[in-house]
């Protein structure tokens, strides 16, 4: 038997890696894997509410594990066009650093 | 017992690929370390059962939306990221801030955890693709539908994007 709040914790703990990840990186494309890396703290959460609700209802307990598939799929989603984004941002600027990618027009 | 070290196991190698996902200077390897830190997360949802969730993070994350990151990475001959004024100020700022607030998450969670209770190794019938399908096309046929509606939209806004003006 492992405490629920170890599971909570761990993913606080990659929680906050993936906002500092956000914050500390200057290449475009370590940003958008901090954001998944984010995405997937905040799934870990669910999956574990969903075993800690076990005991009150399948369906109740199973409705986290469909919550995951969604926001994989929302995730999936946004992968596709954002690195599509980061490409055409490359085209014109011919770079990946941030600082240098500060306006929203071409 | 077996489940509490497999489950600092398989922590601990996801707190260490998070961290050298941080460190790392060039992306292929950050890239590299997430599909650690996705994998060893896909071994802890079954610690908790969820065996669809865990096939699934395996297919999807660590294999498609990966793979779709280290193509790119190629594709833009991405290098070493240099060091700038502003990653400084981050570094400065942003470091103690996360750290009080992981800090604070985590003191909270260890003191209240005779609230929370504990978690075991799953029962039988518990997380089966079976159970989920049930749910997923009865309860939340709407969402699902909507959600291909959602992936079609993306998959034009990529090709439109990505396409070259001429």
């Amino acid at each position: 038997m492992v405490p629920l709040s170890w599971y909570l914790t761990l993913s606080a703990v990659l929680f906050s890696l993936g906002v500092l990840g956000f914050l500390l990186k200057r290449n475009i494309i370590t940003i958008f894997m901090s954001i998944e890396l984010m995405l997937n703290a905040v799934n870990l959460t669910f999956v574990a509410f969903a075993r800690y609700w076990s005991d009150h209802g399948l369906k109740l307990a199973l409705s986290g594990h469909v919550f995951v598939f969604f926001v994989m799929v929302v995730a999936a989603a946004e992968a596709a066009v954002g690195l599509a984004i980061i490409i055409s941002v490359f085209r014109t600027r011919e770079t990946l650093n941030v600082d240098r990618v500060n306006l929203l027009k071409l | 017992m077996v489940h509490q070290i497999l489950f600092i196991i398989f922590g601990l190698i996801c707190v260490a690929g998070a961290i050298n996902l941080l460190v790392q200077r060039h992306p292929i390897n950050s890239a590299l370390s997430l599909v650690v830190v996705m994998s060893s997360l896909a071994l802890i949802y079954l610690l908790l059962g969820a065996e669809f969730v865990a096939a699934i993070q395996v297919i999807v994350y660590a294999g498609a939306i990966m793979v779709l990151f280290v193509f790119v990475i190629m594709l833009l001959n991405a290098g070493a990221e240099e060091r700038t004024k502003g990653s400084h100020i981050a570094l400065l700022m942003g470091v103690p801030a996360v750290t009080v607030v992981a800090c604070v998450v985590g003191w909270i969670m260890v003191s209240q955890r005779h609230e929370f209770g504990e978690v075991g190794i799953s029962p039988t019938n518990f997380g089966k693709t079976e159970a989920i399908a049930q749910l997923l096309f009865k309860d939340f046929l709407l969402p699902f539908e909507i959600t291909s509606v959602l992936i079609l939209i993306a998959i034009m806004g990529a090709v439109v994007l990505g396409k070259k003006e001429s």
